[in-house]
């Protein structure tokens, strides 16, 4: 199965069985174990890792330095709502809880620099020690000396150690202006098909066969693959699915060889799971609930289909409003909603790029005024102008159905978006008898 | 700084008052404001306690099925086996949507009874959290926290001066922390409680989940959610953590703001609660048609309140402010509402009535209308006439409403609702007019008459339930009558079956098609009728008696004045307020705010002692787009000076000095915070105007 991981200075017991924990990604650890070189040699001071969601990477990486004992931290930036957590998770790992207590309140770099010096004067390293960054993409947006620093760390602190960072970012987006020191980049692929197949069979049902289950493996994929490779998925996918395809063997219609039977039981209830549970339109719970119940897909309405939103009146034409601002040009307001606009030609009237399909380029920005003049006109009654017309206005943007350009406390015109879909919009026209189509330029 | 200390003085001139003295205050003339202002507290009492109920009987259907699926989840995180299915799913979060609609406000109300119930039912461990403490990842973690361990106080406090986020006192901000506390938690529970069977003493399960509850989903940030979710995922094999989240527009939503990566751990169940349109029918059902309270609503007023309701907010919450309001100025601005209150206590004022307050019953325009009728009246004694009139009301309103109801529930099921879908729409329109003068009244009479024998039936079968519960001896014997009606349709040959069933597929056609069938109907008119078709009638002729009997406005009930609440202009001016209209009439009738008689002019022009701002913005009136501000200046300090009581003549009329150029300039200052002017770059010492109109 394999050439063998092999690294001088560890254990080949250990070695094998890291190995065998480690299926389809023998290279990549490979590579690692190299690099790593042996327990008390220098390692190079920063490594990246890049890869697409669940392709191993944490799972190689934290398997290798448990399995072969390796003294390391691991932790994951989005818990680490700020460095000083970053820094006390290190070094609570590194050199015990005596160590995290030390640091200040609101530590900086220099402060986790410093007391890790200390403790590492006390205890210098016998091995090399790693630090783990996953999620590594969530550094940037914190102090901008961090990245660059946890970079250098072995300079810094003059230590064994190397820093390890995950990412399903490439490292082109990380490099920060002022320069920094390159890490050593690794890739992780995604799985083949093949691969993807030799992992998933592994954990079989111990009430059937292994081939049984490969061979519905080998279905899954079939359905799945083109839009799913993302290993967690598919197996929660697999476990969902498989006592549906089960449900011939336990009800005696078939036997294990009748693969064609069983396919055509499994292929479009996988298909439906597809378009359902997958987009979790339809809970796990609830898709097994039905498949115990052997109701159709049918009865299970999915999120996406109550989409109907029911407003104050005022506040649909608000909307409305909105919408009609977002997607005609300013110019052509005139030609809506005055009664005397006179003929105006579409294609002499308008510039180049006002002849693409507004709706194609999405909502534009607009002014308050705007926003109110289409809607004292759209509207069929006299309205007042009072605060809670107003007030609507920011309950949409509360509710994301308008969104505001812009800065937050503009006191002066502040700009809107309209957020809804055309779905939406002429649902909504619907109610109040509203022809929302007539007033579109895009529709004219 | 002025107006500060004007607001200060104002506040604590407010604190020393007492409520109830605003109601004796300015009318020691007529007493009985102490009177007015307890029985006022009462209604609102009785009122916000019967809203409370109602809402919870509302809410009972879905938080029961909401408290289900917590309990379900709350099982199957303890019997996590170590089978193959548990072992291979990936773990979710299990989550609640629960879709309340765009009524904010009154989600609160919602969301503490939720909150109650899981504390009391299924676990200590409860917390809800809202979008603006959580601006950041940190502030969310932070709630949370503090919320569940409860000793995150000083942590706070630490926060507050500093700015810092990572607390010192060894409760770090993160979720492996919590996970620590959880667990020792537990450890001492099962210390407390050794007997293992089945739950602690509070009833909670062995280890009981930690729910969160994200009360308006949809203003949260996206990416602060999203990273939350993500964290809490890595720690839900140690803590069970159940989201809810609360959402005002549709579930789709949690699709828009979270991307597949995260959705997909979470385990998302829809709740859907009642929408806020049945739930303000049940309000007014309970609140206003009834004659239990005495303090009542003339149309109008029931018409701004519903139209804020329908135009504006949909908030039930507002709806019962909107009534709190009414009711207190009710209250407040009738004297003679001391006798808005239950029979017996109306009675005994009615003898107290002093001179004054006599006076101002016989100067109600229901007394004297009715005076003007009934001469012998003025024979007795006042008192008598008063409560004689008093029980008459009550009488009035014990049978105006159930008739109002049977009416409804014959025509709400007309084609095309000639009556109104809702009940209070025909409540309005019969308090306006007699309504049985109105031509939709007279066309649901003849829909009514083309009814089938079972709907009719039916239909007259829920009048009679409706008639049940009522006492009065009228309404027995209309009870009464309706059953008769009901026995002899029974009793009827079924040999019209055929007819019967022509007539009710006709009947169930659109109203285009029973427009035809009318005139049809009149061209056969000389036709034998049947006998169901006489019966039809004669039970319909009845039914229009209780209407034409039962139903007539209530103006015309001599002393409605002391029930009714009728000032729907001021209802509006405090509810739906127009900052603008107010802003112009201050500027331009400053006279109107001030009420200083110097300020007294014609309409159209302002005196020249007005106040600065009002005087700059009556010159900016008469200029175009672009103001020249030193001819606007020129033009202030001329005014002014005439203020001054300057001679016209003199040679330092209109002269620019110091003080003037300093009053003029906050003078466009102000108007520039308010919106009517701003600075251009077109011309520097120009200003541009925001406004169009005036002169």
């Amino acid at each position: 199965m394999l050439a063998g991981l092999q690294c001088p200075g560890y254990p080949e017991a250990k070695l094998s069985s890291v190995s065998e924990r480690l299926p389809c990604r023998e290279g990549q650890a490979g590579t690692l174990l190299a690099l790593m070189g042996e327990p008390e040699q220098y390692c190079f001071p920063s490594i990246f890792i890049y890869g697409h969601r669940a392709t191993g990477k944490s799972h190689v990486i934290l398997t290798l330095l448990k399995e072969l004992e390796v003294p390391h931290a691991a932790v994951s930036c989005v818990e680490c709502v700020s460095a000083g957590l970053l820094f006390e998770q290190v070094l609570l790992a590194m050199f015990g809880s005596e160590s995290a207590t030390l640091l200040p309140r609101s530590p900086s770099l220099s402060d986790f620099v410093r007391i890790y010096r200390q403790f590492c004067a006390q205890e210098p390293a016998q091995q090399t020690r790693y630090i783990v960054l996953e999620r590594a993409e969530l550094l940037r947006d914190m102090e901008a000396n961090l990245l660059p620093g946890l970079l250098r760390l072995q300079e810094l602190v003059d230590d064994n150690v190397t820093v390890i960072l995950l990412s399903e970012i490439v490292w082109d987006k990380f490099r920060p202006n002022t320069g920094c020191f390159e890490p050593l980049l690794l890739h992780f692929p995604d799985y083949t098909k093949a691969e993807l197949l030799q992992i998933l069979s592994l954990d079989s049902n111990p009430s059937y066969s292994p081939e049984l289950y490969s061979s519905y493996i080998n279905i899954l994929l079939g359905v799945f693959y083109s839009v799913c490779r993302d290993l967690r998925e598919l197996r929660h996918l697999a476990a969902l699915n498989f006592p549906k395809f089960c449900e011939p063997l336990e009800k005696g219609e078939a036997k294990e060889s009748d693969t064609h039977k069983l396919w055509r039981n499994i292929e479009p209830h996988l298909k439906r799971a597809m378009q359902t549970v997958y987009l979790r339109e339809v809970s796990s719970v609830q898709w097994e609930q039905q498949q115990m119940e052997e109701k159709e897909a049918t009865a299970l309405r999915g999120l996406s289909a109550h989409a109907h939103v029911e407003l104050p009146y005022y506040s649909k034409f608000l909307l409305i409003a909105a919408y009609l601002a977002s997607y005609n040009p300013a110019r052509t307001d005139r030609r809506f909603f005055l009664k005397h606009h006179g003929k105006i030609k579409k294609t002499n009237f308008l510039k180049k790029h006002e002849k693409t399909s507004n709706h194609l380029l999405g909502p534009k920005p607009f002014p308050l005024d705007r926003l109110l003049a289409i809607f004292y006109s759209v509207v069929d009654s006299r309205v007042a102008p009072t605060a809670s017309v107003f007030s609507q206005i920011s309950s949409l943007v509360t509710l994301q159905l308008l969104t505001q350009v812009g800065h937050d406390d503009q006191l002066d015109s502040p700009k809107y978006k309209c957020a809804v879909s055309l779905d939406f919009i002429s649902a909504i026209s619907r109610t109040v008898s509203f022809d929302i189509v007539r007033y579109l330029y895009d529709f004219l | 700084s002025t107006t500060s200390s004007i607001l200060q003085s104002y506040n604590s001139q407010k604190r020393t008052v007492a409520v109830d003295e605003y109601f004796t205050d300015g009318s020691d003339d007529c007493g009985n404001g102490r009177e007015r202002f307890n029985i006022c507290q009462t209604l609102w009492e009785k009122i916000k306690m019967d809203t409370e109920v109602l809402q919870e009987e509302l809410n009972t259907k879905i938080l029961d099925s909401l408290l289900d699926f917590i309990k379900r989840c709350t099982s199957s995180f303890q019997s996590r086996t170590d089978d193959w299915t548990s072992h291979m799913r990936a773990s979710e979060i299990p989550t609640a949507a629960l879709v309340l609609g765009v009524n904010v406000p009154d989600h609160d109300v919602t969301f503490q009874s939720l909150s109650e119930l899981l504390r009391k039912s299924v676990t200590p461990f409860a917390v809800s959290v809202q979008a603006k403490e959580c601006a950041a990842l940190k502030n969310l973690m932070q709630k949370v926290l503090e919320r569940l361990m409860g000793v995150g106080v000083t942590l706070e406090d630490d926060e507050e001066d500093t700015g810092i986020h990572l607390p010192h006192k060894k409760v770090s901000c993160s979720v492996s922390a919590l996970s620590q506390w959880y667990k020792s938690m537990m450890k001492t529970r099962a210390i407390k409680s050794p007997d293992k069977t089945g739950g602690s003493e509070n009833g909670f399960s062995q280890s009981p989940p930690i729910i969160v509850i994200f009360k308006d989903f949809e203003a949260f940030n996206p990416r602060v959610l999203q990273d939350f979710i993500l964290i809490c995922n890595r720690y839900i094999q140690e803590l069970p953590f159940i989201f809810i989240f609360g959402i005002a527009t549709s579930p789709s939503t949690i699709q828009h703001m979270l991307p597949h990566s995260v959705s997909s751990l979470l385990c998302i169940e829809l709740f859907q609660s009642l929408p806020c349109t049945q739930h303000l029918a049940t309000v007014i059902d309970k609140l206003i048609l009834t004659s239990q309270f005495p303090f009542k609503l003339s149309s109008k007023v029931l018409q701004v309140l519903v139209s804020i309701f329908l135009y504006h907010d949909f908030s039930v919450r507002n709806f019962v402010k909107g009534l709190q309001l009414a009711l207190l100025e009710h209250f407040h601005s009738q004297p003679l509402s001391v006798l808005c209150c239950g029979k017996n206590e109306a009675l005994l004022y009615a003898q107290k009535l002093s001179h004054q307050d006599v006076e101002m019953v016989r100067q109600l325009p229901s007394f004297m209308s009715i005076l003007k009728f009934h001469s012998m009246l003025v024979l007795n004694s006042l008192t008598e006439v008063c409560q004689r009139f008093l029980k008459d009301l009550r009488k009035y309103h014990k049978n105006y409403y159930p008739v109002l109801k049977c009416l409804h529930s014959l025509t709400s099921s007309l084609p095309k609702y000639p009556l109104g879908k809702q009940i209070r729409e025909l409540h309005i329109s019969c308090m306006e007019k007699n309504v049985w003068e109105t031509n939709e009244y007279e066309s649901a009479m003849q829909l009514l008459r083309l009814l089938a024998k079972d709907e009719l039936v039916l239909s007259l079968r829920k009048c009679a339930d409706i008639l049940k519960p009522d006492k009065t001896k009228k309404m027995k014997s209309a009870l009464q009558q309706l059953e008769n009606y009901i026995a002899k349709f029974e009793q009827l040959d079924s040999k019209y079956f055929f007819f019967f069933f022509f007539f009710f597929f006709l009947n169930s056609m659109l109203s285009l098609f029973t427009i035809t069938l009318l005139e049809m109907k009149g061209t056969r008119r000389t036709k034998k009728i049947s006998p169901f078709e006489l019966l039809r009638n004669e039970a319909l002729e009845f039914i229009d008696g209780l209407v034409r009997s039962y139903l007539t406005p209530p103006e015309l009930q001599p002393l409605n004045e002391v029930c009714y609440y009728s000032s729907s202009g001021v209802l509006r001016r405090h509810l739906n307020a127009t900052p603008r209209t107010s802003i112009q009439t201050a500027l331009s009738h400053p006279f109107y705010y001030l009420q200083n008689e110097s300020l007294k002019t014609d309409a159209g022009t302002v005196s020249n002692s007005a106040p600065d701002i009002c005087i700059a913005y009556k010159l900016h009136l008469e200029c175009g787009r672009l103001i020249n501000l030193f001819d606007w200046l020129e033009a202030y300090a001329t005014v002014t000076s005439a203020a001054e009581g300057k001679d016209p003549d003199s040679e330092d009329f209109g002269k620019v000095d110091e003080l003037k150029h300093a009053r003029f300039i906050q003078a466009v200052s102000e108007l520039e915070f308010l919106g009517f002017v701003k600075s251009t770059k077109q011309k520097t010492d120009h200003v541009a105007r925001l406004t169009w109109g005036g002169c």
